[in-house]
């Protein structure tokens, strides 16, 4: 699997995520900055986590804004697959690539912590390595998680079965709307989600729950 | 001209700080206060004297950037 992942000021997983798709694939991904226009022939794309402008304005809005992004949505148009995590995820809305919001967490604190992860829909790209209503162990970092979308954009998301990851087991850390913790766009091939897959791929993270995401990316992807 | 442009949440939007903000003030003393909701304010500085373009623009700028609408409604006044 040929991956990329996008760089943008003040994002700070990065390294993170490019060690988890170094390892699961064993390709290192391609990194593309800001200012690129293009992107090159990969399979997924992933914009990581961090505060990207120092979540200046609203988290994601003005890295949604930088030349990069009209790469990443050509692409995801084409059916690229894009996964957007954290920060990513805020970016991923913002840029209008993915619907509804996120805003800040119902408890006003910043959340770093394990949550309970339910797979709402096991049959996408992203999720096709889990069983179906399948729980999991995933951490979660971030002060605005809180999913939001207005009561026709809900039922449309729901509907179509566009949620891809609830947090399960009362372990919901943020007020989001239905426990929504991941979508993925109407095409499937566009992920967003809150927690940090990433961070939990091998004994060293104390766990492996997140890496079952990754390979079946890459299944789907040969 | 100086323009202002003033973004808040939609109606039936959730706000945690507003009811935080709401909280604290009671805890002041202050009674009668109803619900609060916070939002933001841009001051922008624009060039030229045609107003109803300074209102154009601004509204796109909105639409772009200064406001989610997902969200977030926006007015624009310029003086």
């Amino acid at each position: 699997m040929k991956s990329a992942v996008v760089l943008l000021p003040g994002l700070n997983r990065d390294r993170d995520m490019i060690a988890a798709l170094t390892k699961i694939s064993g390709h290192a991904p391609a990194t593309v900055w800001q200012t690129d226009t293009e992107i090159p022939d990969v399979d997924l794309i992933v914009i990581p986590g961090g505060f990207s402008y120092g979540d200046y304005l609203r988290c994601g809005a003005i890295a949604a804004r930088m030349p990069v992004m009209r790469a990443v949505a050509e692409k995801a148009a084409k059916g690229v697959m894009v996964m957007g995590v954290c920060n990513g995820f805020q970016i991923l809305l913002e840029a209008g690539l993915l619907p509804g919001a996120l805003m800040r967490n119902a408890t006003l604190k910043f959340v770093c912590r394990e949550v309970r992860l339910e797979v709402a829909n096991a049959n996408t790209a992203f999720t096709r390595g889990y069983a179906p209503g399948q729980v999991i162990r995933c951490p979660v970092a971030h002060h605005d998680g809180n999913y939001f979308a207005d009561a026709e954009t809900l039922t449309r998301v729901e509907g179509q079965g566009q949620v891809v990851f609830r947090y399960a087991e009362g372990t919901n850390p943020n007020g989001s709307i239905n426990d929504i913790a991941g979508i993925v766009s109407e095409a499937g091939n566009v992920l967003g989600l809150m927690p940090h897959p990433e961070n939990l791929i091998e004994a060293a993270h104390g766990g492996d729950d997140g890496r079952a995401l990754f390979e079946g990316v890459l299944a789907k992807a040969a | 001209m100086k323009a202002r442009v003033t973004v808040t949440l939609k109606n039936g939007v959730l706000d945690p700080q507003g009811k935080a903000i709401e909280g604290a003030l009671s805890t002041l003393g202050f009674s009668g206060v109803g619900q609060v909701r916070q939002g933001k304010v841009f001051d922008i500085e624009i060039s030229g004297t045609d107003k109803t373009k300074a209102e154009t623009d601004l509204k796109a700028m909105c639409e772009k950037l200064l406001a989610n609408t997902v969200i977030e409604d926006y007015s624009v006044s310029v003086t």
